[in-house]
């Protein structure tokens, strides 16, 4: 067991902090969390500057370890988030990679990898949440093209993508898991309607998105006909893999904050608050450790990340959401008024739980794939 | 960075998993074991039938304390030149799991931690006790008490394999007694969830076997993450010897092996309430650990300081 890094790894992790402490007092001002075109062009011009020091593809080519160390440094820095970028580089992007032919990679990856195109999801529906296989978007053929109609939920970044990968339902008749594709569909196409969708936090951070009759050329499949299920699973072990290793970080920092603001405000006195706080920090430490020890089984199996995701991802959401409510017994009465910090925070928390698998799928999924516990009837 | 065991640690694992399975069986070999007939050397505690629990004295095995001996359970970290094995905590670490999961009686952080210090210790020829917190472990069998214990009056112990006094004075913390104590727990923890595991696989109700139930299910989840969360913590500590990380690590084994032994005996049923059932010693011995060296309340003050620190 070794928690040290190779000389290598510490060069990597010394040329991005000089990187990061150069660049970050360049960027401009961050948009409001209501002006979607300035959040496209906040977060593309962050992936171009990231491109253009050879840090664009660390989340493909790094090693897992090389991923973690980004991870850590971009956000100890309090460099942007990966915002919405998010699907092309951690979703869509990956899954392209793994899956698609040379003439899908080299037309899709690069604008990626630059900072020229935001993707979005089309995976869940209205009628198929945590049961994603029910879905029944239509994918019909005719001639070189799918004609699709359906609706699709929970869309982040929608208003400003310019690609999403969308499951389809290709063979109505096959056993639903066989009968689906995954195609790359363009959000300008006609017939593609994006209804934004307010969240509990105040903010439209997702849409609704209407598909009627709308032409996709069967080029844009990835994968074989009904094959798409499969991708997917490529797809959603990327997404619960590293994921979370910035957060992590920021919660740990956020730890500290509320320990010094409890500090100033009397409320460290009461020895229950503290202990609970106290509580906290080794539940943090405990996540990053078991990061740290994903990362390095990830890496010894070949980079893919496995089922110790799920693992990790049932016990961080619900930390996270202890953590705001910690936050919010810190600050009393005014954790009532939305222009304090950690507010927000815990309101957004709320969706840890349930986004990227609801926490009771992913312990059926812990006790189904890990434990061989047999499945319900 | 390669966080995961090396293939000594886990030979290492493999083997003293191995030689406990032989010299214990399985943890509840420990009581059900035929009464006064020795097996393998080892004579189980006595419980005869009408005495009230916590009122026998369990004897301590010194065969099975000498099987620890020469197997390098105490000597471990010593240097190789003075007879020991010249490992590191995690070495350690991996072994008091291994303990943990076996559920084996006696004051083996003391004694370990006596190692090189009280002649006979490393060898398992001395049994050490140690004055922990407000609490000592195994007095009466013991050939040497540290730091000592003046005045301490013995109590009816909840656990019936770890006969406990009372101490006036609390004693200071040593953080590796600590981290050996989460080791401990960690494999209690673990040991907890396969029963479970086990249990809800073969269980039959309502025409299936009971893990098929997502209540079932997922409290078994439940426990698999507490173990897994707990492990990193553990391992993590043993490698840096950082206090707020051993304390991390000492909350989150508690948690584990407490509430996992709790949701063991759940998943158990009415045979998890009784006595003859193994559960209720994993629950009772997680119990026993959570209190040693300040409890966890110590713990936590630590790491609420470290965040201001």
């Amino acid at each position: 067991m070794d928690l040290s890094y190779t000389p290598e790894e510490e060069e990597f992790r010394s040329h991005l902090r000089e990187w990061l402490a150069k660049v970050l007092p360049t960027l401009p001002p961050k948009p409001s969390p209501d002006d979607w075109p300035g959040r496209r062009a906040y977060d593309l011009g962050w992936q171009r500057m990231l491109y253009d020091a050879g840090y664009a593809d660390v989340h493909w080519e790094g090693t897992p370890s090389v991923r973690l160390i980004f991870l850590e440094e971009t956000e100890r820095a309090g460099a942007p988030y990966v915002g919405a970028n998010f699907v092309g580089l951690l979703h869509a992007g990956p899954t392209i990679a793994a899956e698609g032919t040379p003439e899908q990679r080299a037309r899709w990856l690069p604008p990626v990898l630059r900072g020229e195109e935001v993707w979005c999801q089309g995976f869940s529906e209205p009628d198929a949440g945590s049961d994603l296989a029910a879905l029944r978007t239509r994918a019909r053929r005719d001639g070189d093209d799918y004609v699709v109609s359906g609706s699709k939920i929970w869309t982040s970044h929608a208003e400003v993508a310019d690609w999403c990968e969308l499951l389809v339902r290709t063979h109505p008749d096959a056993p639903r898991h066989r009968g689906i594709s995954w195609l790359a569909l363009p959000m300008d196409a006609p017939g593609v309607t994006v209804r934004p969708l307010r969240t509990l936090a105040g903010s439209a951070e997702f849409a609704e998105v209407f598909l009627d009759d709308v032409r996709v050329p069967v080029a844009n499949r990835v994968g074989d006909e009904n094959d798409g299920w499969r991708v997917t699973m490529v797809t959603l072990s990327f997404e619960r893999g590293t994921a979370f290793v910035g957060e992590v970080v920021a919660c740990r920092r956020v730890l500290g904050e509320l320990a010094v603001t409890a500090r100033r405000n009397g409320r460290w006195d009461d020895p229950a608050l503290r202990r609970r706080l106290g509580r906290l920090n080794a539940e943090f430490r405990a996540l990053w450790r078991l990061t740290q020890w994903n990362v390095s089984e990830a890496e010894a199996s070949g980079g893919v990340p496995g089922v110790g995701g799920s693992v990790f991802k049932l016990r961080y959401s619900h930390a996270r959401q202890e953590l705001y409510d910690a936050a919010a017994e810190v600050l009393g009465a005014d954790s009532l008024d939305l222009e304090r910090p950690w507010v927000l925070d815990r309101l957004s928390s709320l969706s840890y739980t349930i986004a990227a698998g609801t926490s009771q799928i992913q312990r059926n999924i812990v006790g189904e794939r890990i434990l061989g516990l047999p499945k319900g009837r | 960075m390669r966080f995961q065991l090396t293939g000594e640690q886990e030979a290492l694992r493999g083997a003293v998993r191995g030689v406990l399975r032989r010299v214990a069986g399985a943890g509840s070999s420990w009581l059900v074991a035929p009464r006064g007939g020795a097996a393998d050397g080892y004579s189980p505690a006595p419980f005869p039938g009408d005495a009230r629990p916590g009122d026998e004295r369990p004897r301590l095995d010194r065969g099975l304390w000498r099987a620890l001996g020469d197997l390098g359970f105490f000597s471990l970290r010593l240097p190789e030149a003075d007879g020991g094995a010249g490992l590191g905590l995690p070495e350690a670490v991996l072994v008091f799991e291994e303990a943990g999961r076996a559920l084996v009686p006696g004051p083996l952080v003391a004694t370990h931690l006596a190692a090189g210090q009280v002649p006979g210790a490393a060898e398992g020829e001395v049994v050490v006790a140690a004055a922990d917190g407000r609490l000592v472990e195994w007095l009466e069998e013991a050939d040497v008490v540290r730091p000592g214990a003046e005045g301490a009056l013995p109590l009816r112990s909840v656990d019936p394999l770890t006969p406990l006094h009372r101490v006036p004075a609390p004693a200071p913390t040593d953080p590796v007694a600590v981290l050996l104590t989460a080791a401990e727990q960690l494999g209690t923890a673990a040991r907890a969830g396969e029963l479970a595991v086990q249990h809800a696989r073969t269980r039959e109700q309502f025409g299936q076997p009971i893990g098929a139930f997502q209540a079932v299910k997922h409290s078994c989840a439940q426990m698999l993450v507490r173990t897994e969360v707990a492990r990193a913590a553990v391992y993590a500590a043993a490698v840096t010897a950082d206090r707020a990380d051993i304390a991390a690590a000492r909350l989150l084994a508690d948690e584990a092996a407490v509430r996992g032994a709790r949701d063991c005996l759940q998943v158990h049923g009415g045979m998890g309430f009784t006595w003859e059932s193994e559960v209720h010693l994993l629950l009772k011995r997680a119990w026993v650990r959570s209190e040693r060296c300040g409890g966890g309340t110590e713990s936590e003050e630590l790491l609420a300081a470290d965040l201001v620190a």
